[in-house]
C-alpha cells in the first residue's frame, strides 16, 4: 500500500542520473517510539534490493537524523513511525531538512490514517508506506524518492 | 476413557500399579473439583447432552506438572478475565472508556500509557511533544491516576497497568490514589507488568541499564509481597517478543528464561521463594497458528512447573502454577480488508482459551489503522462472550488433552525451548539471571527476533505464506472503516494539567523527597518503593522521579544493529 504524494526534485537526480551509484538511505525511528520490528526488516528489504543502508534504529532527533544524512550523504531520509506521531514527527523532520538548506526527501513508513496522508503529503513528506507494502513496493519507491519523481 | 467418573480400565490385573496410580490421580482430582465452586452454566451440549468436566488421561487439570490446566475445573468453576486494554488522550477521556467498559460486562481494567510515560517522561520534555496522548493515556502525576480511576472503587476492581521502565513509580501513584480515596494499599488488586527484561529484548521501552532495572523490579516484587497480598508484581510477558517478530518457541523460551531470571534475582535478594512465586503471572500472545498455540501455553505450565521444583526448590503447589494472561496477535491484523480481522481474533481468542489462559484481551478490528473505536473494542469483547457462552469450549478443561497433534506439539515447543535455556545456562555460567543479562549485551536475543522476523517476512512476499486480503484474495469494496481520532487539544490539555499541579504542589518538599530518593538508590540493599511514594504523595512528577533516578543509574542506549 503505497502512497507516493509526490515530491521536489532531489539533488540526485541531476548528480546521478544513471544511478550508477546505489541509493544510499538512512532510516531511523523518530521520537520515543520503541516499534523497530517494521524498520529493521525494512533495513533487511533494502539491502537485498542493493541499497545502502545507513541503520540509525531508535530514539533519534531530527537533528541527528540531518547530521547522518550530511555525514553519510544519503539520497533519501526513512522514518518509522508506530504511535501516533506522524503528523507532528514527520513534518518537523521535513522541516529541519529544509532550514539546513537540503531537499533530501522523506519517506514515512508505519501506521499512518488515510485521512492524515494528504497533511503529510502538504507537509512535504515524499510517499507513506503503510502496512503490508511488499519488498518491491518499497525499494521501488525510496528509489523514486532518490530520483526525485514519484 | 470418558471421563474419570466411568473410568474401567482393560487389562486391570496387568497395570495394577498403573491402574492404582490412575485411581489415586482420579480421586484426588475429583476431592479437588468437588471442592471448588461451579458458576452459573448449562453443562451439557446444544442437544442436552451432558458433559463431564474433564475428559481423557491423567495427570488431571489442577495436577502437578499442570498442562492440562492449573485448575481442576477450570472454566466450570469461573471464565477466564475478560480484561481490554484501554488508554488514550487524557486521564479523563480514559475514565470515560473503563466506564464503558465496566458497563458493558468487562471485569478488569487495564491501561495503556502513552509513550512518554512508558519512557519515564513528563508532558513538558522537550522528547514528548507529538506524542502526548497519542497511543495511551498520559500520566504526569498522581493527580492523573486519581482523575484516571475516578468514581471507581478500587477495592472492587482488579487493574492492569501496562508498564515497565518506570514500573515503581506508577504502582506509587496508584497505592497513593487508594489511600487518598480510602482504599488502603493491602486492598488493591490487579498487576503491573513491571517486566523490564523483555525490553532490552524487544518493545524497547527501557530507561536505566539492565542491572539497576533488575533491582527495580525485585523492589516491587519484594514490596508487594510484603504489603500487597492481592497484588501480581510483575506479568512476565512474551506477547512484546512476538509481537517484535519471534517464533512461538522462541517467545516461549525468552519469556520463561526471564521469569527464570527474576525468581534468581528475587532469591539473590533474600526473599523465600513460596513467598513470592505465586504471585508472578505471565503474558502469553496468540497469533493465528491454532494447533502451535495451544500447544505452546501447554508446555509452558509443564516447564515452569518442573523448573520452580527441581531446579529453584519451591514447595508449594501455588509456586509451581503458571498463570497467564493472553491477548491476540496485534500484528497478524491487516490494514487491507480490516473486518476479515474480527474472525482472526476470534480463532486466536479461542486458541487462548482451549489452552486455558486466566484472562484475555481480543483485539479489536480497526487496530492496524488506529487506536480502536468504542464500537470496535465492543465487538472486541463479544467474541470474548460467545467464545464463553456460546460455544461450550467452557465447559471442559484441556479439552484437547490426549490428542495426538496437541500432545506433540506440546512436547515439540517443550524441546525447542529447552534448547535455549541449555544455552542461556551456558551462557550465564549455571545462572539463568546472568545468561540472560550477556544474551542482552551481546544481541542474541534481537538478533534472533529480527531473524524470525524477516524470514516470515520474505515468505509473504514471496507468496508461501497466504495473508487474506494482502497477497490473495485481495478483491474487496474498500468499504471505509471509521477509525478513532485524538483530539489534537490532548497535548495542550495535559500540559496545562501538569503546570496547575507544578504550581500547587509545596516544591520544597518535592525536592527534599527526591534528594532521599537519589541517596536511597546509591545503596542497593535500600528498598526503593517507599521512597518513591513519597515522592509522589508530594506530587513529584513522573519524570522527576526518573531523572533522580538516572543520575545513580545511568540510562540504556541500545547498539543498532540490523
Amino acid at each position: 500500500m503505497s502512497d507516493p504524494a509526490g515530491g521536489a526534485a532531489g539533488p540526485d537526480a541531476e548528480r546521478d542520473p544513471q544511478h550508477t551509484q546505489p541509493v544510499r538511505v538512512v532510516l531511523a525511528k523518530l521520537g520515543l517510539d520503541g516499534h523497530d520490528r517494521g524498520l529493521k526488516v525494512v533495513a533487511r528489504m533494502l539491502r537485498d534490493a542493493g541499497l545502502e543502508v545507513i541503520y540509525l534504529g531508535l530514539r533519534q532527533t531530527a537533528e541527528s537524523i540531518l547530521l547522518a544524512v550530511e555525514q553519510e550523504d544519503a539520497d533519501v531520509i526513512g522514518l518509522s513511525i508506530h504511535n501516533g506521531g506522524h503528523l507532528t514527527l514527520a513534518p518537523r523532520m521535513v522541516r529541519a531538512v529544509r532550514a539546513a538548506g537540503l531537499d533530501t526527501p522523506v519517506v514515512v513508513g508505519g501506521i499512518v490514517p488515510e485521512l492524515d496522508l494528504e497533511r503529510l503529503q502538504t507537509a512535504g513528506v515524499f510517499a507513506v508506506l503503510g502496512p503490508g507494502a511488499s519488498a518491491t513496493e518499497v525499494a521501488h519507491t525510496v528509489r523514486a524518492a532518490a530520483a526525485g519523481h514519484p | 476413557m470418558s471421563t474419570p467418573d466411568n473410568h474401567s480400565p482393560p487389562g486391570a490385573e496387568a497395570h495394577g500399579d498403573e491402574n492404582a496410580a490412575r485411581a489415586e490421580a482420579e480421586a484426588q482430582w475429583r476431592a479437588a473439583f468437588e471442592a471448588a465452586p461451579v458458576r452459573d452454566g448449562t453443562f451439557e451440549t446444544m442437544s442436552g447432552v451432558p458433559v463431564a468436566a474433564v475428559h481423557g488421561d491423567p495427570p488431571y487439570p489442577g495436577q502437578y506438572p499442570y498442562t492440562r490446566g492449573i485448575y481442576p475445573s477450570m472454566y466450570r468453576s469461573r471464565l477466564w478475565t475478560m480484561r481490554l486494554f484501554a488508554g488514550m488522550g487524557t486521564a479523563a477521556d480514559t475514565n470515560r472508556r473503563f466506564k464503558k467498559l465496566l458497563e458493558a460486562g468487562g471485569t478488569g481494567l487495564s491501561t495503556a500509557f502513552d509513550m512518554p510515560t512508558l519512557m519515564g517522561r513528563d508532558s513538558d520534555d522537550p522528547w514528548a511533544v507529538g506524542e502526548v496522548g497519542r497511543a495511551g493515556v498520559a500520566v504526569d502525576t498522581v493527580a492523573d491516576v486519581e482523575d484516571l480511576f475516578a468514581g471507581i472503587d478500587l477495592g472492587d476492581v482488579s487493574t492492569s497497568m501496562t508498564i515497565n521502565g518506570p514500573a515503581n513509580i506508577l504502582m506509587a501513584m496508584y497505592i497513593v490514589t487508594g489511600e487518598r480515596g480510602g482504599t488502603e494499599r493491602g486492598r488493591l488488586s490487579g498487576t503491573i507488568q513491571n517486566d523490564i527484561l523483555k525490553e532490552y529484548q524487544a518493545q524497547k521501552e527501557y530507561i536505566f541499564p539492565p542491572r539497576p532495572s533488575v533491582r527495580l523490579v525485585t523492589d516491587l516484587i519484594a514490596f508487594t509481597t510484603a504489603e500487597m497480598p492481592r497484588w501480581h508484581p510483575t506479568s512476565i510477558s512474551g506477547y512484546h517478543i512476538r509481537e517484535a517478530g519471534s517464533t512461538a518457541a522462541q517467545e516461549l523460551a525468552f519469556t520463561l528464561a526471564n521469569g527464570f531470571a527474576y525468581v534468581e534475582a528475587a532469591m539473590a535478594a533474600g526473599l523465600d521463594i513460596d513467598d513470592f512465586a505465586g504471585r508472578l503471572s505471565f503474558f502469553f500472545n496468540s497469533h493465528i497458528d491454532f494447533f502451535e498455540e495451544i500447544g505452546k501455553y501447554r508446555a509452558a505450565r509443564r516447564i515452569w512447573a518442573h523448573w520452580m521444583r527441581d531446579r529453584y526448590g519451591a514447595k508449594q503447589e501455588r509456586s509451581l502454577q503458571l498463570r497467564f494472561h493472553t491477548q491476540t496477535a496485534g500484528v497478524s491484523l491487516t490494514a487491507q480488508q480490516p473486518e476479515v480481522n474480527i474472525a482472526r481474533v476470534a480463532t486466536q481468542a479461542l486458541a487462548a482459551v482451549l489452552g486455558g489462559t486466566q484472562s484475555l484481551h481480543t483485539d479489536s478490528y480497526d487496530e492496524a489503522l488506529a487506536l480502536p473505536t468504542e464500537q470496535a473494542a465492543r465487538i472486541a469483547l463479544r467474541t470474548q462472550q460467545v467464545i464463553a457462552h456460546e460455544t461450550g469450549a467452557a465447559n471442559v478443561a484441556d479439552p484437547l488433552g490426549g490428542s495426538a497433534y496437541v500432545e506433540w506439539m506440546t512436547d515439540e515447543m517443550e524441546r525447542r525451548a529447552t534448547e535455549v535455556f541449555d544455552h542461556l545456562d551456558k551462557l550465564g555460567e549455571g545462572s539463568i539471571l546472568e545468561g540472560v543479562y550477556e544474551g542482552i549485551a551481546n544481541g542474541y536475543f534481537v538478533g534472533e527476533i529480527a531473524d524470525s522476523a524477516y524470514r516470515f517476512e520474505r515468505e509473504v512476499n514471496a507468496g508461501r505464506r497466504i495473508i487474506v486480503g494482502v497477497n490473495a484474495h485481495t478483491e474487496s469494496d474498500d468499504s471505509d472503516t471509521p477509525t478513532l481520532r485524538i483530539d489534537e487539544d490532548v497535548e495542550d490539555l495535559q500540559l496545562a494539567r501538569l503546570a496547575e499541579v507544578k504550581q500547587r504542589r509545596d516544591s520544597g518538599a518535592v525536592v527534599v523527597a527526591l534528594e532521599k530518593l537519589a541517596a536511597d538508590a546509591a545503596d542497593p540493599t535500600i528498598n526503593l518503593m517507599e521512597p518513591i511514594i513519597e515522592c509522589v504523595r508530594v506530587e513529584a512528577t513522573e519524570g522527576e522521579i526518573v531523572n533522580a533516578l538516572e543520575g545513580v543509574f545511568g540510562t540504556y542506549t541500545e547498539p543498532a544493529v540490523v
